[in-house]
């Protein structure tokens, strides 16, 4: 699979009050979460962000709270992937789970401009930046993830096994 | 070969005679917590999967604490999914309104979790209950799903960082000091993916409360659990409450550590967090001139009835500043009866603060206390990200309950010593 979009950069620890604020936990509904997700860190993003595009940000991305709503207000919003140098450790377990894409890279973050054409092949890893041609490749993810990747998230993979 | 008490406590829910970080297991789950913002969305992928029954009634807990009493109808909709299903599967720990608290603080003081448990949950502050030599860790809803259908979940065994805390504590230094300190010390991702286990003759010394903080806070330094050696204390507090086996782990001596950091408690005094972010910590005497509009006195970081006794010292004959909304939220109905007993009820009235039924409420924004633009909060709770408590253009600064106390009756952040000091 293969994401292609603009590029939004944004800093370190982005907390999940920031990618979902609590006021709205009240709902589960992924539409109603898309409609203000980072609205507190950045007012363009809710508003102008295109299906497809892909988050850049820097280390420990989606620290804080175990909300699943992130991921979910991430990937209802319509991007494709996020490219972190690191992210908080139950934001990656619930990124797997739910079936957001996520990639680490120190080299493309560092390299790559609020606004750029990206293209991440999930699959090999690689990721370009179309606007200056340059490439990156991300850390491999681990075979056990690769593995509730392949059986389409967590519920599946428990699914597969117990079947 | 020689483990850390996180090693242990995996490997013997594993089955096996040892595990070593990094390896992915499958461990077999003790407690899965749900609460009423993760649970609908755990519930819903729990019937997704075509289970009709949960692995152990006894096993799942749910716990409606964070919008309740129903906030809104929004949350009113998502805590009845919460006890339709609760009440449908026969969950022995389902509590309502009334009996139910802030969940790190009700399932220990109701002996649900005890040493040597493996316990998930929900919820990132799930890593309290590493206070009582437990392996705690905060999922996220669908994990807590997989756990719910299967009574498993996967883990990658983590590095652990050994702290050790030495030294006596200064007045009004306390557990939450520590943390803040250390939180500052290493950063918010500085035990990201890793065990912070938490030794030395301070913490050995520490109250239970004291500990259930400090293991509190562990996930703001980004780690997967943070964990005390269980000692005579644990043993205290568990004994009249536990309805089933229990075990201490220790690690051994020569287990392995990627960092291990001594930190001097004398020189520590009472710690303030800086907006945006836990780590922005200073100590009392270098915070300035920082005029508040809120104190706010609970969470399941500080709400049990020794922060509440701490804050009752400082409110103690004393009226908070004017204009100032002080707010006290005690953890669980049993700290709140206890603490009317003790007369604390009456302090906190006098000094003209108002006592909220316990919920999570204005720790995360939700009711109960949320801020104005340009408002300005201290806080005895974990977050001060931005727009945690309210508006993204409100701040929070993070301290003690003593610290909150003091800071309400002088109007900006300040010390106890600035009120008792007057009054000499």
């Amino acid at each position: 699979m293969k994401c292609k979009g603009k590029a939004w950069k944004f800093g370190q620890n982005v907390d999940t009050d920031a990618i979902i604020p609590a006021r709205y936990l009240n709902v589960s509904d992924p539409d109603e979460l898309a409609l203000h997700c980072m609205e507190d860190e950045n007012t363009h993003f809710v508003k102008e962000v295109k299906k497809g595009d892909i988050i850049v940000a820097d280390t420990n991305f989606g620290c804080g709270s175990s909300r699943e709503h992130a991921p979910i207000a991430i990937k209802a919003k319509g991007i494709c992937c996020v490219i972190a140098k690191s992210f908080a450790r139950i934001f990656y377990r619930n990124a797997f789970n739910m079936g957001l894409p996520i990639v680490e890279s120190y080299e493309a973050v560092d390299n790559i401009q609020e606004g750029q054409e990206i293209e991440v092949d999930l699959k090999s890893g690689n990721i370009r930046n179309m606007s200056t041609g340059e490439s990156f490749k991300a850390n491999p993810i681990p075979p056990f993830m690769q593995e509730i990747i392949d059986d389409g998230g967590l519920m599946d993979h428990i699914a597969r096994e117990r079947s | 070969m020689e483990m850390t008490i996180t090693q242990k406590i995996l490997a013997d829910h594993t089955g096996l005679k040892e595990v070593y970080p990094g390896q992915l297991i499958n461990a077999r789950v003790d407690i899965a917590l749900g609460n009423d913002v993760t649970a609908p969305i755990a519930i819903e992928q729990f019937k997704k999967s075509g289970a009709k029954e949960v692995f152990d009634k006894k096993k799942v807990v749910m716990i409606p604490d964070h919008f309740t009493p129903n906030k809104d109808i929004k949350s009113a909709e998502q805590c009845k999914i919460l006890r339709e299903f609760s009440i449908k599967q026969q969950l022995k720990h389902y509590y309502e309104v009334g009996q139910a608290g802030i969940e790190h603080a009700l399932l220990p003081e109701k002996g649900i979790v005890l040493p040597g448990d493996l316990i998930i949950g929900a919820d990132s502050h799930t890593c309290t209950y590493g206070a009582l030599g437990a392996f705690s860790t905060g999922v996220g809803s669908t994990d807590l799903a997989a756990v719910m259908v299967t009574g498993e979940l996967w883990f990658k065994v983590p590095d652990s960082i050994k702290l050790i805390y030495k030294g006596k504590l200064r007045e009004w230094v306390s557990g939450k000091d520590l943390i803040l300190y250390t939180i500052g010390k290493i950063g918010v991702d500085g035990a990201l993916y890793k065990a912070m286990e938490f030794t030395g003759e301070t913490v050995n010394k520490l109250p239970m409360s004291g500990r259930f903080t400090m293991a509190n806070m562990a996930i703001e330094a980004g780690a997967k659990n943070g964990i005390f050696i269980p000692d005579s204390a644990t043993e205290d507090y568990i004994r009249p409450r536990a309805g089933r086996d229990y075990k201490f782990y220790k690690s051994d001596v020569q287990a392995q550590y990627t960092d291990i950091l001594e930190i001097d408690v004398s020189e520590i005094e009472p710690q303030v967090a800086f907006p945006h972010l836990p780590s922005n910590t200073r100590g009392i005497s270098e915070v300035g001139e920082v005029f508040i509009d809120q104190a706010v006195i609970g969470s399941c970081t500080n709400g049990r009835l020794d922060d509440l006794r701490e804050a009752a010292k400082v409110l103690k004959g004393h009226k908070i500043a004017s204009n100032i909304r002080l707010i006290i939220l005690p953890a669980t109905p049993t700290i709140y009866r206890n603490a009317m007993k003790e007369g604390l009820f009456d302090i906190f009235l006098d000094a003209g603060g108002v006592i909220s039924p316990p919920t999570c409420g204005p720790c995360l924004g939700g009711y109960m206390g949320v801020l104005a633009d340009g408002e300005r909060a201290i806080s005895t709770t974990n977050r001060n990200f931005v727009g945690r408590m309210g508006h993204a253009g409100s701040e929070v600064y993070l301290s003690n309950p003593a610290i909150a106390a003091a800071s309400a009756v002088l109007g900006r952040i300040g010390s106890p010593e600035e009120i008792i000091n007057k009054h000499k």
